[in-house]
């Protein structure tokens, strides 16, 4: 008989904590963890600030050392990618062709960087994703050529433009919106990150990208300027595409029982069908609180929803699994399955400012900020949906004090509740 | 159990005062974590392994 096995399929921040979860709460069976990258499990925010910048090696995004993941007695699948999940059977099928007989999944495939057809096979046009991603980016902005063009202003974008300035390079963000990160944190905020940039030397475009030029044939064609729509040339010896993420979904896309529009799509349990659950970035759950499906990429909402996906799938094969499968279920006390119900968490650091924020900010229908020090970039602003404020976002704030500012918005508010709650936190 | 910190990995989320506030804390200026009590005592324990679990810059090490 086979052995039990969960596989968790994504070796990133999601899938290592639904391992580790998945041990800590009682799993004994076999846990194959199956990563795409060679990489043990790594860190990625710091690739766009502390790698990027050259503070920090590689080695130090390791997210847990050699020592803790043999605690975990992984079956680990790094290099390999997943082809296909059958989730009447629950067989997931391996890119080396081998068929995998789970008793649950957890779906952590994550996000890849969205790109331009045009920067296809063209030199000197980067994305950052992956470790890869960031040290080639890092090699190009060690070198002699010193015009960046960064294609996207969201918080990737601003982030690697941030430390492109600080290394000495001519930077040029390029945004459909006119202010950075507009999109997220509202016009007010982004005026604010639109000056510090701009105090840093950054020359800040509004456009859409038209294309590129470039010199060379075949594998040596290499940019050499970014066209923007209406005609504006930039001049540019390396271009970062920066314009967001699309699911990790297309291996799950054979299947009929899954919904892959936008992410995997979950119940408010992190279930996406009988013993699969997804977590991290390409997950579309039902947040109960906020009453509709959420998709968050950010850090923090790995970990958790990893954890939490791991005690719900845990939770459920003990009540399907004949006799715990096998012994391969520690028994616990209190298991049972948990609507996913965080608070989302993100941050940024671009120069020496800290952008922390809580609560749900996309799909806001109002914004509000309480600048609080327009030359330090200091104030905190407010989001809000349908008449209840779902965010808050401190900038230039200590952390600490940013913290008292959460209990806001952990559950929805009425929006004139919270901006008194704001008036009296500031006061 | 033992609590080390990888301290100048800390993003300054405070996650771990959430969750752990009687072993953690984080400084006023900046926000990078204290730690209260290296060695806390059991009833800590379940909620300190979560905070570890959870940091999303993997600076708490718990030694059992």
């Amino acid at each position: 008989m086979s052995p039990r096995r969960i596989a968790v399929v994504g070796a990133s921040a999601a899938g290592l904590a639904a391992a580790e979860a998945l041990r800590r709460f009682g799993w004994t069976g076999t846990l194959t963890l199956v990563g795409d990258e060679p990489h043990p499990p790594y860190d990625r925010p710091p690739l766009s600030k502390q790698l990027l910048q050259g503070a920090w090696q590689p080695d130090k995004l390791h997210l847990r050392a050699a020592d803790q993941l043999d605690t975990l007695a992984l079956d680990l699948r790094l290099g390999t990618r997943a082809t296909g999940l059958d989730t009447a059977t629950r067989t997931l099928t391996l890119d080396d062709g081998e068929q995998l007989a789970c008793d649950g999944v957890i779906v952590a495939t994550g996000v890849a960087a969205r790109t331009l057809p045009e920067a296809a096979g063209l030199g000197g046009v980067l994305t950052l994703r992956t470790l890869e991603d960031a040290l080639a980016l890092k090699e190009r902005l060690s070198g002699t050529d010193r015009r960046l063009v960064v294609v996207g202003n969201g918080v990737l974008g601003c982030e690697a433009a941030a430390v492109a300035r600080e290394l000495g390079h001519q930077v040029t963000l390029v945004g459909r919106e006119a202010l950075p990160m507009a999109r997220t944190v509202g016009p007010q905020i982004g005026e604010l990150l639109a000056a510090e940039h701009q105090e840093h030397g950054v020359q800040l475009r509004t456009a859409a990208v038209d294309g590129f030029e470039a010199d060379g044939d075949g594998p040596a064609r290499h940019v050499t300027a970014v066209r923007l729509a209406g005609g504006t040339r930039l001049p540019a010896d390396t271009v970062l595409v920066a314009i967001g993420s699309e699911p990790a979904v297309g291996w799950l896309r054979g299947d009929p029982g899954l919904d892959t529009t936008d992410g995997l799509r979950c119940d408010a349990y992190c279930a996406a069908a009988p013993g699969v659950y997804a977590a991290g970035d390409v997950a579309r759950w039902q947040h109960p609180v906020h009453g509709r499906h959420l998709r968050v990429e950010h850090r923090m909402n790995a970990t958790e929803q990893g954890m939490a996906a791991a005690r719900n799938l845990l939770a459920e094969l003990e009540e399907t699994l004949p006799d715990d499968g096998d012994g391969a279920l520690a028994p616990a006390a209190g298991r049972e399955r948990r609507p996913f119900t965080p608070v989302p968490y993100f941050w940024s650091d671009q120069y020496g400012l800290k952008i922390q924020a809580y609560g749900v900010l996309n799909g806001a229908d109002r914004s509000e900020a309480t600048v609080l020090d327009p030359d330090a970039r200091k104030a905190v602003a407010l989001y809000g949906r349908d008449g209840q404020a779902t965010g808050i976002l401190a900038i230039g704030v200590p952390p600490r004090r940013t913290r008292g500012l959460r209990a806001l918005i952990a559950t929805p508010a009425p929006w004139e509740e919270a901006r008194e709650g704001v008036r009296n936190a500031l006061a | 159990m033992n609590i080390t910190l990888d301290a100048d990995k800390c993003c300054a989320a405070g996650q771990c005062v959430l969750i752990a506030p009687d072993v953690f804390d984080q400084r006023d200026e900046d926000g990078v974590v204290v730690l209260l009590d290296a060695a806390p005592p059991a009833d800590q324990h379940d909620m300190v392994r979560e905070a570890a679990a959870i940091c999303p810059a993997a600076v708490i090490q718990v030694h059992e």
